[in-house]
């Protein structure tokens, strides 16, 4: 078949869903949505139809990117707008059958928004909404939208266009047209897409190879799982444009084994991309033959670093090695190869598939087109983003975020994970885009974006992230085997309330050394998230070392729990969950806490009723509380 | 087969073991046989050796080192660079707590001290009656459900530690104190 004749097949098919005289129900069910119940209310849907003896489609999308209305249902009703559902249960989801595709009732108070040209009364368009308003969606343009195990949704929506189109020019105007749109890559650290092409495409050697780098492995980063399991196909057209203009033979995926559906589904999207012509041997007739294959990860963060992605491909030990040689010259085997991150792959696609300039017209001089954003820590709006380069952080926190969780005070956001640093309430009118960001000392990462507010501890979050990169160091080279080992144990001994005097300027001197002397980038990025909270939140340091108080109220070793005997109404909660048996007291008398026993784990606080609210956390502060029981009402409550 | 097998079949023979092994032999020669002529194959042999026997049995390493030429040496050296990888039997339950970034900023780590608590295990370790094994996680990715905790396959949303408790008893944990 040609491309012509497979693209009509699709378009019918999708046109004849889209005219489909049934009621048609979505269901987002990628990870995030199943991890919310999206399963049990397919399962209590498809019931209740089968009950009602009501005939309607019922389809499993991706992700919208909407996480925090998890689950989402959306229902079309034949010549109606798509109307969503957010934070659908089964019990709710039975009630909407009943009342919109039985009594017609569009249940506008429970309505999210509707998605196309078409209104309904009562309920906004979803994509007019904060949330969405300001985003742009080109990585993420299917999600949410297409079967993403059905191949012909994804073609029928302009899919494998910019494949067709490439077959026909010379593999040096798709680098071109590539370098037009200015696409840097999106794993992090931006370097030029077109001008890596290049040098593979020069390198000598007729076996070439190119690695979709799906080892997705910072902690609070969510956006190539979400991408692979909602369009798989739009990574893996990216990946065939991406070797035909290198002249590559093989593709390999590289996934971490922790993303068992977007594995199963890039299995299914291969698979049907040979049944199409569009994978193997001269692919849609042209002189091209291209194959692809999985490799799950095995668990080592170290292995998202091109280098040692490339020997744990091998079989070996996932270790980085000394650059140059680069992956360009002397990769996988020793061959030239390509590696690029899925966001990447799934922007080049889009780019073929309309043209390079458009791409460029999005973001700003020297950051184009959009990134993605796993958007997550104290925010009302936990997501997934695709915004343009330029936007600013506070657009992203408030506009779409819709602001900190229980209206708390903002107080830093954290972009690239262990590698990226933590940026203060004065960083809120930056501009997201690489040179920005790194000036301000952090990195664009490839998205994770975790908003903290006032009862997160820096100096915590900094011991938090060296605790993982010091885990997750291979030991190959010193400065970061040792030197992160270092600092975690300076910021733990900070943490536990035993900082010194010096120790700041201990910590500044040992990120230097490990910044310049690490072998690769998990170690040279490394010190960021300790030096960019030092750079932001030294007093915060200050108050742990020198007063030995943790304002956020977050390092144990340096908080303490009291019950205040004026509020204490001797109810007998904490004393009964108290996991250790700290607390003391009787029927209608004041509880007390052996604070020697005190493990602070916080269940008294959480168990003591709002109406008493009578235990406090406090940190280098001193509360007057007896040192035994003593009856309720005797101390301090005649002052009231 | 090697020595050292030799030596371990001698070994099960005497403890009457000897058709247990055999048998997990039988298994491996089954995965074994789908890898025949490629490169770069160890990780996925070792993932599905994990797969069929829930762990990597040290008495198997010999036979994969027959296999793909690769000493057993270099093979357990892999194996241990990859977390992934465990040399003993999972517990009956897994309990898994989340410790990414959203979930660390929204109390994970008090999620883990009270399973640990309630447990009387680290991170990493099982329950003496091989009923419950802990391990902490560096993101599930579902970060809007922070803090989160996984038992099996099973996600649990917005944790506390007093929810920790009541989710392990639903999994057959008795309570200390009752």
């Amino acid at each position: 078949m040609t491309f012509d004749e497979i693209r009509k097949q699709a378009e019918s098919e999708w046109e004849a869903l889209e005219a489909s005289e049934k009621p048609r129900i979505l269901i987002g069910s990628a990870t995030c949505g199943r991890s919310a119940g999206a399963l049990s209310v397919r399962l209590a849907i498809e019931t209740e139809l089968q009950r009602r003896g009501i005939d309607a489609v019922v389809t499993e999308v991706g992700c919208i990117g909407l996480c925090y209305a998890e689950p989402l249902v959306d229902i079309i009703k034949p010549g109606r707008a798509r109307i969503c559902y957010s934070n659908v249960t089964p019990e709710s989801a039975k009630q909407l059958i009943e009342d919109y595709i039985i009594n017609d009732n569009a249940r506008p108070d429970v309505a999210l928004g509707t998605i196309g040209d078409k209104c309904i009364e009562g309920i906004p368009k979803l994509f007019d909404l904060p949330v969405l308003k300001s985003q742009v969606r080109i990585s993420l343009r299917n999600c949410g939208f297409i079967d993403p195990e059905n191949i012909n949704h994804y073609i029928a929506r302009g899919g494998y266009s910019g494949l067709a189109k490439v077959l026909g020019m010379s593999p040096e105007w798709v680098i071109g047209e590539v370098g037009k749109s200015g696409l840097r890559g999106r794993g992090g650290a931006g370097f030029p897409t077109a001008r890596k092409w290049e040098f593979c495409r020069g390198a000598a050697g007729k076996e070439k190879y190119i690695i979709c780098n799906a080892d997705e492995g910072d902690p609070g980063a969510f956006m190539d799982r979400s991408l692979l399991e909602s369009d798989p196909h739009s990574v893996l057209e990216g990946m065939l444009i991406g070797a035909y203009a290198i002249g590559a033979t093989k593709g390999y995926i590289y996934c971490r084994a922790e993303y068992p559906l977007a594995i199963a589904r890039l299995n299914i999207a291969l698979q049907q991309m040979k049944e199409h012509g569009l994978l193997g041997d001269r692919i849609l007739g042209a002189d091209f033959s291209f194959d692809i294959q999985i490799k799950e990860g095995a668990g080592a963060f170290v292995c998202g670093e091109e280098t040692a992605l490339i020997m744990s491909v091998e079989g070996k030990r996932g270790m980085p090695r000394p650059r140059p040689p680069f992956p360009a010259i002397a990769g996988l085997w020793g061959k030239p190869t390509n590696i690029n991150n899925v966001e990447t792959w799934a922007n080049v696609s889009a780019i073929l598939q309309k043209d390079g300039e458009w791409f460029a017209s999005y973001g700003t001089e020297k950051s184009k087109g959009t990134k993605n954003f796993s958007l997550a820590g104290k925010i009302r709006h936990t997501g997934l983003i695709e915004v343009p380069m330029g936007i600013t952080i506070r657009e992203i926190v408030y506009g779409i975020g819709g602001g900190i969780q229980d209206d708390k005070k903002f107080k830093g956001v954290q972009t690239g994970g262990p590698s990226g640093g933590c940026l203060p309430a004065s960083a809120l009118d930056l501009a997201v885009d690489y040179e920005s960001l790194a000036a301000a000392g952090s990195i664009m990462g490839s998205g994770g974006m975790i908003v903290m507010d006032e009862d997160t501890c820096m100096v915590d979050m900094a011991r938090y992230f060296l605790s993982f990169t010091q885990a997750e160091s291979c030991g190959k080279c010193v400065p970061c085997r040792i030197g992160t080992k270092q600092m975690l144990t300076i910021l733990e001994r900070i943490c536990r309330g035993e900082g010194k005097s010096g120790d700041i300027e201990q910590l500044l001197k040992l990120c230097e050394v490990v910044k310049a002397g690490a072998l690769c980038g998990l170690g040279n990025t490394s010190p960021n998230p300790v030096l960019t909270t030092i750079r932001y939140y030294r007093d915060e340091y200050e108050a742990h070392i020198n007063e030995k108080r943790c304002p956020a109220l977050v390092c144990k070793p340096l908080v303490s729990y009291y019950i205040l005997p004026q509020k204490c109404q001797g109810c007998g909660i904490c004393l009964r969950d108290c996991p250790v048996e700290a607390i003391s007291g009787g029927k209608r008398m004041v509880h007390v806490i052996d604070q020697t026993k005190c493990t602070k784990c916080g269940t008294c606080l959480d168990v003591c009723p709002v109406r008493f609210s009578a235990v406090v956390k406090v940190s280098g502060e001193h509360i007057a509380a007896p040192d035994k029981p003593i009856p309720v009402g005797v101390p301090g409550r005649e002052k009231e | 087969m090697c020595f050292l097998m030799l030596n371990y079949a001698v070994l099960c023979s005497a403890r009457g073991e000897v058709n247990f092994l055999e048998e997990m032999l039988k298994r491996l020669e089954k995965i074994l046989n789908a890898y025949h002529g490629d490169k770069g194959t160890l990780i996925p042999i070792l993932q599905e050796i994990q797969g069929e026997f829930g762990y990597l049995p040290e008495e198997l390493f010999s036979e994969v080192a027959r296999f793909s030429g690769i000493s057993q040496n270099e093979i357990y050296g892999v194996a241990t660079f990859y977390t992934q990888f465990r040399f003993t039997p999972p517990a009956e339950h897994t309990v898994k707590v989340c410790l990414g970034t959203a979930c660390h900023v929204r109390g994970g780590a008090d999620i883990l001290d009270a399973v640990e608590r309630e447990l009387s295990i680290q991170q990493g370790g099982i329950t003496s009656d091989r009923k419950f094994g802990l391990e902490r996680v560096a993101c599930f990715g579902c970060c809007a459900l922070a803090p989160v905790m996984v038992v099996d396959d099973n996600v649990y949303a917005k944790m506390t530690g007093t929810k920790a408790k009541q989710i392990l008893m639903e999994y057959g944990w008795k309570d200390k104190k009752a």
